[in-house]
């Protein structure tokens, strides 16, 4: 029964590699967005050390 | 309540931050929902189409999310030309991404689609072609956005560019429902809502707004980087961030 629910009548291929792609997709966005977030505060944490290196 | 505090990036970054997790939330839960409805409580054929007719429910959501966020991006780019505002180019630079995944993930599950309804991968008619003009129409804007050094030119002549791109939305909805249906070509039939079978439809709604609740999510997360990323060196930055991540 799981396997017919799989094959989709024979197009499981169609569908399954359209939700797969549509949701990986959106997963590399996430993980895209996250990174860039990380290399973002590493950065301003290093701005934030020049500066402070500086005042004092 | 005074909604123009919100615009700006000092007042906005937290609130976005804030936001992000409830639509995160919204986005998981109505995509369980849309899929265990779409899979569980439809019929096997739509029409004539068989199974493969459940592509719809992440073709049509993607589609339509392609087109609509098209519009909210020439809306943020506007009202930075008329107000002026920093934070509106931001908003209109953090939707083209998320606007452009959607465009390819409807062309390429359409083409899936395609293999198993029209029996070709690829067809150059007026639907298939708009969308994919649309792409290019993202891709020239995030590629104007960066060639430009200057944040201050580059988000004036991107937003020029993206009201000149407008012209693809209304090609593309009229792609189908043109006035004269023997000057359309057929691949695509006219839309109906009507023709489609109430739990479809439903599955079909549920996925649309799980793909809303996600692009807000999305585009919040990557506003906040924009801003981090074009105020680095501003003191409120240095202050929020030497106060831990939040």
């Amino acid at each position: 029964m799981i396997a017919e629910f799989f094959s989709m009548g024979g197009f499981g291929f169609y569908i399954w590699t359209s939700f797969g792609l549509t949701f990986l997709l959106m997963l590399a966005e996430v993980l895209y967005l996250r990174q860039q977030r990380r290399t973002n505060l590493k950065r301003i944490q290093r701005i934030r050390k020049m500066n402070a290196g500086s005042d004092s | 309540m005074n909604w123009f505090r919100y615009a700006s990036p000092v007042e906005f970054y937290p609130l976005a931050g804030r936001m992000v997790p409830w639509f995160a939330v919204a986005a998981a839960l109505s995509t369980v929902v849309g899929l265990y409805w779409g899979f569980f409580q439809t019929p096997d054929i739509l029409s004539q189409q068989k199974e493969y007719y459940r592509i719809i429910f992440v073709h049509v959501p993607a589609a339509w999310m392609s087109m609509w966020l098209y519009l909210v991006l020439v809306g943020w780019a506007v009202l930075g030309l008329i107000y002026n505002t920093r934070l509106s180019f931001m908003m209109a630079a953090a939707v083209a991404p998320t606007g452009a995944l959607f465009t390819g993930i409807a062309l390429l599950t359409g083409v899936l689609w395609g293999k198993t309804s029209w029996g070709t991968w690829w067809d150059w008619d007026p639907r298939l072609t708009s969308e994919l003009i649309l792409f290019f129409i993202y891709a020239g804007y995030m590629a104007l956005q960066s060639a430009i050094e200057d944040s201050y030119r580059a988000d004036r002549a991107s937003a020029l560019l993206a009201i000149v791109g407008l012209f693809c939305i209304p090609l593309i909805y009229w792609s189908i429902n043109c006035p004269d249906p023997t000057q359309c070509a057929a691949l695509h039939a006219r839309s109906s809502m009507s023709a489609i079978e109430t739990n479809i439809l439903a599955a079909m709604w549920t996925m649309v707004f799980a793909f809303w609740m996600y692009s807000f999510a999305v585009i919040f997360v990557r506003v906040r980087n924009i801003i981090l990323e074009r105020e680095r060196n501003s003191t409120w930055v240095s202050r929020l961030i030497g106060g831990g991540p939040s």
